[in-house]
């Protein structure tokens, strides 16, 4: 009997659980999307180096999940209740027929329990079928072919989602019964229709609280911008306090605006006394009175969402197109070792400079029946030392304490790396970078990563001299020289590589990176050598030459390939993220805007009845709800185009940002998802209010 | 006289062939314009069908209702809309006020709805709330009212349009006995002076001894119905008594 009732409760009820049971699909289906990936790289045609990195990202991507889940949680219980809360004046009808509380909780518990067994069978059946146009995007975003496409179902994605949904299903269950075993019948039956009390704000109160919220933004937002040199390089906990403020300025803008707004409408008598302009006004302004701190929490996760969504993209399309840029030769072979000048045991042979051995990859390759010669068109050896005793403390000179006291966090004992100055004009004609004549004492430093290059000629200003080895140094110029030196995917990664004179001796026990850079000659197949280099030197490793084989090998198509699944991964997560916090936002306020319906069709009946048209009452609940959703999502705008500047300036590592497509992107992610919620709290509301004659 | 309100032979019938409900039973009556009409009438009567299907919120199932000469059983759609705006005006039970809403935009609202300049609303806003007493709570909200005050208010939005016909839904129901009269009052004013056309349904005979016609139904049909002519209001009072003592038991115990 009490199964029969619950049943037909949520029959009943179906208009108001249907936002929630959409929700819901959702949130599954999309747990379960991400979690599948794992299954759908396994049969991508996807190379060595890229399935390491696909193994990070479905690790990386089962972390998220857990923070999804939990987020989810909180909304599921969130929306649970509120539906609850709606239903009190039932609860307390069932009360007073004799129905205990045990039995109503009972009640509730089956009907979540169908609930929440039906929204879990259609959002796997949903995911399942999502998931094969996933397969898609994945195939695109790894860069592989997809050619043995086949229907993919993952098991285990499929019973990490059950679990994951019963528990917070069972946690709902628990906290509705505890919510229902508390309750009071008076306050069931009257918790009905309460007299909505307005607050009138103070509108002088209104006017200065807005003044200091925007006061508040506009410091944030200078901080974040223009300002972001003096501001977040004096101190970079500043990002803290900046957040906050920003957070409670968002907090102010709301509370004082709805006020305000509402006031500068009344005073142009023309617009707020036109049609049903006054009501709808009202009703805007009284619902976000009542809703000031839940208004805020989904106006900053919107703001998250357009800012992870959009940098995500963006660093996923610079990392593929700056690590095409930033590799100037197809492959680059290194050899680290240690070296002890002191020592006669040393397994080195340091020529009369102290310079080191050849890398003897040309030998290599020659008994091994490859001829280098014949595929390289550029071959330039060098050397870089890394020397304990002199870190980039001193290269800071007399700035250092300045410079810790405001980035406590970097350890400034890091050895700094060397490389002699005709190693690095060699090379320096190769990566474009500027050549330099040093004297016998001078030195100078190569940087590009923005950051390190601001703190670097803060140091350089001090014209810092260095005493090491017996010798000493001092800087040639007051600045870095901008340029990078390593086989990376990124392009502006460089936080210094220090040029000494050839004459420079180097004694004691460092270590050496000896690497050997080369262009391909033109005409050759690059995946083909690529694969003679990589195979020779496989066979190098395991055969019985092994001892002789100290260096490996990165080509610059392996390099390529390592941003690629790096880019697939921020994408995945920013997309992962971005639409759960969506859903989340935009389902908060289709349930606070349906769960007004029943007063709302009170109030519409009523303006029917003193002759508003259809047509006046439909555009009035139109631009009701579409104020309700977009007032948070216009200064999340607002917010996002400051903070997605400032993750500009921190990802520039990454190169230069093209923030056209991101952008587009995530407007498109918006209106599908935040757009889709709108419409159908619209067209539920509509419904709603539609006139029932008898 | 110029008639305003004319029914012939209205029937309204609820439920399926094998039930049917007869909730108004071919009634006819006119009212003219400047009268005050009560109609009378125990629950279940008929009396608040017969208000909603002259208000268009129902449809008859026979018959014709004339508004000024309009047949307002074949309006439909945006012809309703407009109906009700130009021609009718609303006081109801439960006061029916936006709650959102400050009195003066409760009131303001009937106009802005017929696109009105919002200084003439302004001016006439402003008269209304002369004419029925609320000058004082125009800038209150509804929750800071009395019950009569906020039935004055839904009286002057009901009053602001200048309808042809201002319709009452037991007016009184909500308010005390000083209220009702003070409300009462102010009705037979707006009659006289204005000669604004008022059909009240109450089941009231204290309510119903201000009007100048009570027409009493029972069953879905009249029953009866008497004038006041130039009686003063008690002898009018005790006259509608008699009729429902004739009426039968169920309607003494409003008394």
């Amino acid at each position: 009997m009490f199964f029969k009732l619950a049943l037909k409760n949520i029959k009943r009820s179906f208009k108001d659980y249907a936002i929630y049971f959409f929700t819901l699909v959702l949130g599954v289906a999309i747990f379960y999307v991400f979690n599948a990936i794992e299954s759908q790289t396994a049969m991508l045609n996807i190379n060595k180096s890229m399935h390491a990195i696909v193994d990070m990202m479905t690790t990386t991507l089962s972390g998220v999940s857990f923070f999804v889940a939990i987020v989810l949680g909180f909304l599921i219980l969130y929306a649970s209740r509120f539906l609850i809360k709606r239903r009190n004046k039932e609860f307390g009808l069932y009360m007073t027929l004799g129905m205990s509380k045990r039995k109503i909780s009972g009640v509730l518990l089956i009907e979540t329990f169908i609930i929440g067994l039906v929204s879990l069978a259609v959002g796997l059946l949903v995911g399942v079928v999502i998931s094969q146009f996933t397969s898609v995007l994945v195939a695109n975003l790894f860069e592989a072919d997809l050619t043995n496409f086949t229907f993919v179902f993952s098991a285990s994605a499929c019973i990490k989602t059950m679990i994951c949904f019963a528990l917070i299903y069972l946690v709902v269950m628990i906290f509705n019964t505890v919510n229902i075993s508390r309750q009071k019948l008076i306050n069931l039956l009257s918790s009905a229709r309460q007299s909505e009390k307005i607050k009138v704000k103070n509108p002088w109160l209104c006017t200065v609280i807005f003044l200091i919220a925007v006061a508040m933004l506009a410091w944030a937002y200078y901080a974040v911008t223009a300002g972001v040199e003096e501001v977040l390089m004096e101190d970079v906990n500043m990002v803290y306090l900046i957040l906050v403020t920003g957070a409670v300025a968002t907090f102010l803008l709301f509370w004082s605006l709805s006020g305000l707004l509402l006031r500068i409408f009344m005073s142009w008598k023309q617009v707020y006394y036109r049609k049903l302009n006054s009501f709808t006004l009202r009703q805007f302004s009284s619902k976000i009175n009542t809703t000031v701190l839940s208004m805020t929490m989904i106006c900053l996760m919107l703001f998250v969402t357009i800012c992870v969504f959009s940098s995500a993209m963006s660093i996923r399309n610079s990392i593929n197109e700056t690590a095409r840029q930033s590799m100037p030769a197809d492959v680059e072979f290194t050899e680290a070792y240690r070296v002890n000048n002191e020592d006669d045991s040393m397994t080195v042979t340091i020529n009369q400079q102290g310079m080191a051995q050849e890398l003897g990859v040309k030998d290599f390759y020659r008994s091994e029946g490859v001829d280098i010669d014949s595929l390289f068109s550029d071959y330039v050896e060098y050397t870089t030392y890394v020397i304990p005793s002199w870190s980039l403390r001193d290269s800071l000179g007399e700035a250092i304490d300045d410079i810790e006291a405001q980035f406590p966090m970097i350890y400034y004992d890091q050895s700094e790396t060397l490389i002699r100055q005709s190693d690095y004009n060699a090379l320096a004609r190769i990566y474009g970078n500027p050549e330099v004549d040093l004297a016998k004492d001078e030195y100078a430093v190569l940087a590009n990563y923005e950051n390190m290059v601001t703190m670097r000629n803060r140091g350089l200003a001090t014209k810092p001299t260095i005493k090491v080895f017996g010798q000493t140094l001092k800087p040639k110029y007051d600045k870095c020289l901008i340029g990078k030196y390593e086989f990376t995917a990124t392009s502006n990664d460089n936080s210094g590589l220090i040029i000494i004179p050839d004459e420079f001796k180097i004694t004691g026990e460092n270590y050496y990176i000896t690497r050997a850079i080369a262009k391909y000659k033109p005409g050759q197949d690059s995946r083909e050598v690529d694969r003679i280099l990589e195979d020779t030197w496989n066979r190098g490793l395991d055969g019985e030459k092994a001892k002789e084989v100290k260096f490996w090998v990165e080509t610059r198509q392996s390099v390529i390939d390592d941003g690629i699944g790096l880019g697939a991964m921020v994408t995945f997560i920013g997309l992962y993220l971005g639409m759960i916090f969506l859903i989340s936002s935009a389902a908060v306020l289709a349930l606070k805007e349906l769960s007004e319906s029943s007063d709302n069709r009170q109030k519409f009946t009523m303006l029917r009845k003193i002759g508003a048209s259809e047509k006046m009452l439909n555009r009035a609940l139109f631009w009701q709800i579409a104020i309700f959703f977009g007032f948070p999502l216009l200064i999340a705008i607002i917010h996002s185009v400051f903070g997605i500047i400032f993750c500009g300036f921190i990802l520039n590592t990454f190169g230069n940002m093209n923030l056209i497509q991101p952008i587009f992107l995530t407007a498109l992610l918006i209106v599908v998802i935040y757009g889709g919620y709108f419409l159908i709290t619209y067209f539920c509301s509509k419904n709603i209010i539609r006139e029932h004659r008898v | 006289m110029k008639t305003v309100l004319e029914l012939e032979k209205v029937e309204k019938y609820y439920g399926s062939k094998s039930s049917l409900t007869k909730a108004i039973n071919n009634i006819s009556f006119t009212v003219e314009e400047g009268e005050f009409v009560a109609i009378m009438g125990a629950s279940g009567s008929g009396k608040t069908t017969l208000l909603n299907v002259i208000s268009t919120i129902d449809r008859v199932t026979s018959g014709n209702i004339y508004v000024d000469g309009e047949d307002i059983t074949t309006l439909k759609g945006e012809d309703l809309n407009r109906f009700r705006r130009e021609e009718l005006g609303f006081v109801f039970q439960d006061f029916n006020l936006l709650d959102s809403l400050t009195a003066y935009e409760n009131i303001a609202l009937a106009l802005s709805i017929q696109n009105v300049d919002a200084h003439e609303i302004d001016t006439r806003v402003k008269t209304v709330a002369r004419e029925l007493n609320i000058k004082d709570v125009l800038e209150k909200y509804p929750y800071q009212m009395s019950g009569g005050q906020k039935q004055r208010v839904a009286s002057a939005r009901a009053l602001i349009t200048n309808p042809k016909l201002i319709l009452a839904d037991e007016p009184t129901g909500a308010l005390d006995s000083k209220s009702s009269r003070m409300l009462l009052e102010q009705f037979e004013q707006l009659n006289q002076k204005l000669s604004a056309t008022i059909l009240m349904v109450t089941h009231d005979a204290f309510a119903a001894s201000y009007a100048s016609r009570a027409i009493f139904i029972k069953d879905g049909k009249i029953f009866n119905e008497i004038r006041r002519g130039n009686d003063s209001r008690k002898e009018f009072f005790d006259a509608i008594i008699d009729v429902m003592t004739l009426l039968g038991g169920d309607m003494n115990d409003v008394l």
